[in-house]
């Protein structure tokens, strides 16, 4: 793995077992997020990121099987460590995760210095800090809300979550996120319960936090316009396969996959016919052989079906798993 | 004209108690006129606490007025308790926003848009089997899915199935809290067409409640901008992008995410966050988060007014800062 | 059935689901199951009080009646008192439930303020009140029992109604001009289901051990009855030698009283609206 990557998921299966059959949530994930920057995961329901993101988390149901891939982490593949490793070393300090919805997160009988504070108190015999003591901790937590925009972070943090507006109390997770410096946070759809402008706000702030600590970002959506506004790189996913990652700029521009190119084009800013997509997402219980989506593809080959195409990669680091790229220079 | 609504006001909330302080009301809407013309759909766009679900529902007539005057084709249908008032504006449905909470989760599809027609006191099964047959067809849906319980539904199904319960009503104006919300872009691209079909074929009026402009923008003929429970600005969709007049639409559209590419997160400034609709400020209630703030803003309220090109504004200083460029207007599709 | 499946995935819920239909099954062929039958109410004063043997598998009592035969006899006036009472209560309680929660103003303070004044009667009180006007009997502890059970649908139905009533599709059904009657029992009353049918299954075993103690007293079923409480009432005097006179129906009671305990809760997890599945 390069130094420039922070994280690498490598051809990631992963399988669940349910009542009604085996489904087959994710095929063959492939991520790359190097340090520093902001990578979006973009894909409708059904397409296995949140299994993705708790694959990275370590916190898939019993149920589950990792059935092939790797998640790289600092050379080390997070799916081989035990759930202990995971909580003392990884969770909470090198991956940090900041959730959907603000106004759950936050346990309501606790004040939110508790809370937080119990967060870096818990990492911190793990060693590497350097910061000694409660008083440092506060100290570093009291900078962190400054950070984040929560005014007077002195008073804020002997109050309780209901004092804070959604934006503010989503600001506050997110210094929780921040407090232990990990390497990489993951952001489910942090932004999808907050207002417009609130929204700006806080990708403002995520996009201004990640240059400031260097911190790698993984941004889950569904809203490709807020791709389009935050992330440097985007992966898009349809039923549990990447099927196309570059910079956000190529994708919204010049997107290659068929999958791309008729979701793009299904946003209300660029549809002028508002088609969709014809058919539905199939069930991960009955996933189509080869390239998940060549039954509601309009330009599909016999070939689709056989085999899942491998990804081409072009020049630029731009990546698409499509047939109709498979040109004499590629690699499978 | 087909609906007219002059100086609507819901109050809510304000519980007198016997014991303890009495909480004050909550003017969710503020003062609202607005005219609705045959056949149109005319967007309202406003964020959390800005009072258009409160719109909706008190023009529906299942939240009374506090004060104001409503009148569908000329005729007075305001003042009146909810039930009373639903039977006079039977023409106007309602769609919400959860289309899975709407239905009754212990009913079948089909018998819970049967219901709308017994309710209503449409004819024998038989023709009300028809009704809803054609119904289903309209909105895209087998008959075969009147068995099915909403949980066994996907969400865009379910959107079809209050859709085709609102329809089936035959009513002249229909109220869309929110019609995508919660599908995936594709199921939403799809949705929309269906709605704009839908309005073309059964000739009706549309309120479009929405926070989303990109969707507005595709699907209506004016849009109407709340804030705080009152319009700050009433124009023509198109100009309304090209050229937004009030400071707070200025500010929407910046912030709005985009599909394009080199938005500059950077660029907009934005200050404070929306204020609680318990605690409206003096005045014009967008100056403490205005950047063109002057002393008349924290005095007086902005009326509505009408303004150049037909849209109706409600800022005391939209003519000098009409002359200003605009940074934040959204480029010809 | 989808609902079964799921069911049957909790052991204690299927343990309790067994006694109970053991004990229906006990309750409806007891004449044919019981050795001796007529054990009801015939006495053999000469085979009183013997050891359970292979003749009398539990022993006899004091009147020389097979326990055995009487135990099972027993189960048919448990399982009715169960039932009756519990459909009495929920036929009085749950409406003024469904009133009082989909109104507001006076009138509902004025049903919940009455429940109130009803839950705060001991039941063993009203029993024997009632007892002393009416004459002891099955029938005037059944009165008691319901009367005093009622209040708790009331409740329930009322905390379920104002939650329910605040759902989207009532508004949605509130836009369509739907009248009150019909979204209260058409609609509210099967979302409200679920606790109440909880509710109903515990109370079952609750009123079985309730009459167990008013036949104990003596305020519910009179002897010759074969009922559980009464025999253990009969059997003080004659222990501790006599120890299968007083325990046998003793374990009788505990075992339907858990069933049905074991049951409820078996139920709560399983009635859930999105069980249903079109056929």
């Amino acid at each position: 793995m390069s130094d420039d990557l922070v994280l690498a998921v490598d051809g990631l299966k992963i399988s669940i077992a349910t009542d009604d059959g085996l489904a087959r949530v994710l095929d063959h994930v492939d991520l790359r997020i190097p340090r520093g920057r902001i990578v979006g995961v973009v894909g409708e329901s059904g397409c296995g990121k949140s299994t993705l993101v708790r694959a990275i988390l370590g916190i898939l149901p019993r149920a589950a099987r990792v059935e092939r891939g790797r998640i790289l982490i600092g050379g080390e593949d997070l799916l081989r460590l035990s759930q202990r490793e995971l909580t003392r070393r990884i969770r909470g300090k090198e991956i940090s995760f900041i959730p959907q919805d603000p106004y759950l997160a936050l346990n309501p009988v606790f004040t939110v210095g508790t809370q937080l504070l119990e967060i870096m108190r818990w990492h911190a015999g793990a060693g590497g800090n350097g910061d000694a003591g409660r008083r440092g901790h506060r100290v570093r937590l009291v900078q962190l809300l400054r950070a984040v925009q929560i005014p007077d972070p002195e008073v804020a943090l002997e109050r309780y979550p209901h004092q804070f507006s959604g934006g503010q109390r989503q600001r506050l997770l997110i210094a929780g996120a921040l407090a232990c410096r990990p390497r990489l946070v993951i952001a489910d759809e942090p932004t999808s319960a907050l207002d417009v402008t609130t929204q700006l706000q806080i990708l403002r702030l995520l996009r201004d936090l990640a240059n400031r600590f260097g911190v790698s970002m993984l941004f889950v959506t569904h809203d490709f316009g807020v791709v389009a506004q935050l992330c440097d790189e985007v992966m898009v996913m349809y039923a549990g396969q990447s099927v196309e990652t570059g910079q956000t700029a190529e994708i919204l521009d010049r997107p290659r996959h068929p999958y791309t190119q008729m979701l793009i084009a299904c946003h209300p800013d660029r549809a002028r016919d508002l088609t969709g997509i014809p058919g539905t997402v199939a069930s991960p219980l009955a996933p189509p052989p080869g390239c998940r989506f060549h039954p509601r593809c309009p330009s599909v080959r016999a070939v689709c079906s056989a085999a899942r195409p491998g990804a081409v990669v072009e020049a630029t680091g731009h990546e698409v798993s499509c047939v109709l790229y498979h040109g004499p220079v590629s690699r499978v | 004209m087909i609906l007219e609504i002059e100086g609507l006001e819901t109050l809510l909330g304000g519980e007198r108690r016997l014991l303890g302080r009495a909480r004050p009301p909550v003017r969710a809407v503020a003062g609202v006129s607005l005219a609705l013309r045959q056949n149109e759909i005319l967007g309202i766009v406003g964020e959390s606490g800005c009072g258009k679900s409160t719109l909706g529902r008190t023009i529906l007539g299942i939240q009374r007025e506090t004060t104001g005057t409503i009148r569908l084709d000329g005729l007075a249908v305001s003042g009146l308790p909810p039930r009373e008032a639903r039977r006079a504006r039977r023409g106007i449905q309602y769609l919400h926003q959860d289309a899975a909470a709407a239905l009754d989760p212990w009913w079948s599809i089909g018998r819970s848009i049967e219901e709308a027609l017994v309710i209503t006191g449409v004819g024998p099964r038989a023709e009300r089997a028809a009704r809803i047959d054609r119904m289903l067809a309209a909105v895209g849906l087998e008959p075969a899915l009147k068995r099915r319980y909403p949980h066994e539904l996907s969400g865009g199904q379910l959107r079809r199935v209050t859709l085709a319960r609102v329809l089936v009503l035959a009513p002249r104006i229909v109220i869309l809290d929110e019609p995508t919300s919660g599908l995936d872009l594709s199921v939403q691209a799809t949705v929309l067409r269906l709605i704009r079909e839908l309005l073309a074929e059964f000739r009706l009026t549309c309120l479009f409640i929405s926070h989303d402009l990109s969707v507005v923008r595709q699907m209506c003929d004016r849009v109407a901008i709340m804030y705080l429970g009152r319009i700050v600005e009433l124009a023509d969709t198109r100009r309304l992008f090209e050229a937004p007049a009030h400071p707070y639409t200025r500010l929407l559209l910046a912030a709005a995410p985009r599909l394009a590419t080199g938005q500059d997160l950077g660029d907009i400034p934005i200050h404070g966050e929306p204020p609680s609709p318990t605690a409206v400020p003096s005045g014009c209630a967008f100056r403490t988060r205005c950047p063109h703030g002057v002393a008349l803003c924290a005095e007086a309220l902005p009326k509505l007014e009408p303004a150049v090109d037909g849209r109706e504004v409600a800022c005391h200083r939209w003519r000098d800062l009409a002359a200003t460029p605009v940074a934040s207007a959204w480029p010809a599709p | 059935m989808l609902v079964l499946r799921k069911f049957a995935r909790d052991t204690s819920g299927m343990v309790g689901l067994v006694i109970v239909l053991a004990t229906a099954v006990v309750a409806v062929l007891a004449p044919r199951l019981a050795p001796h039958p007529l054990d009801a109410y015939e006495s053999h004063p000469l085979q009183r009080l013997q050891e359970p043997s292979r003749q009398f598998s539990l022993g006899t009592d004091n009147l020389g009646r097979d326990v055995l035969s009487r135990v099972i006899l027993g189960a048919r006036a448990a399982l009715t008192i169960a039932v009756l009472v519990v459909a009495g209560a929920m036929l009085i309680g749950v409406p003024p439930g469904l009133v009082a929660g989909y109104h507001r103003g006076w009138v509902p303070e004025i049903i919940m303020r009455v429940t109130d004044v009803f839950l705060a009667v001991p039941q063993l009180i009203l029993a024997l009140a009632l007892a002393q006007l009416l004459g002891p009997s099955l029938k005037n502890a059944m009165l008691a029992l319901t009367l005093t059970y009622w209040p708790f649908f009331t409740r329930i139905v009322f905390a379920e109604t104002r939650r329910i009533r605040v759902s989207v599709f009532v508004e949605a059904l509130e836009g369509l001009n739907a009248g009150a009657l019909r979204v209260m029992f058409f609609h509210i009353l099967p979302n409200a289901a679920p606790p109440i049918i909880v509710r109903a299954t515990i109370g079952m075993g609750f009123t079985i051990l309730s009459a167990a103690v008013l036949g104990f007293l003596g305020m519910g079923a009179t002897p010759p009855d074969p009922e559980w409480g009464l025999a253990i009432s009969e059997s003080r005097q004659y222990l501790p030698e006599a120890w299968w006179f007083a325990t046998f129906p003793g374990i009788a009671i505990f075992l339907v009283v858990f069933g049905f305990n074991l049951l409820g809760d078996g139920l709560r997890d399983v009635v859930d609206p999105r069980l249903r599945r079109s056929r």
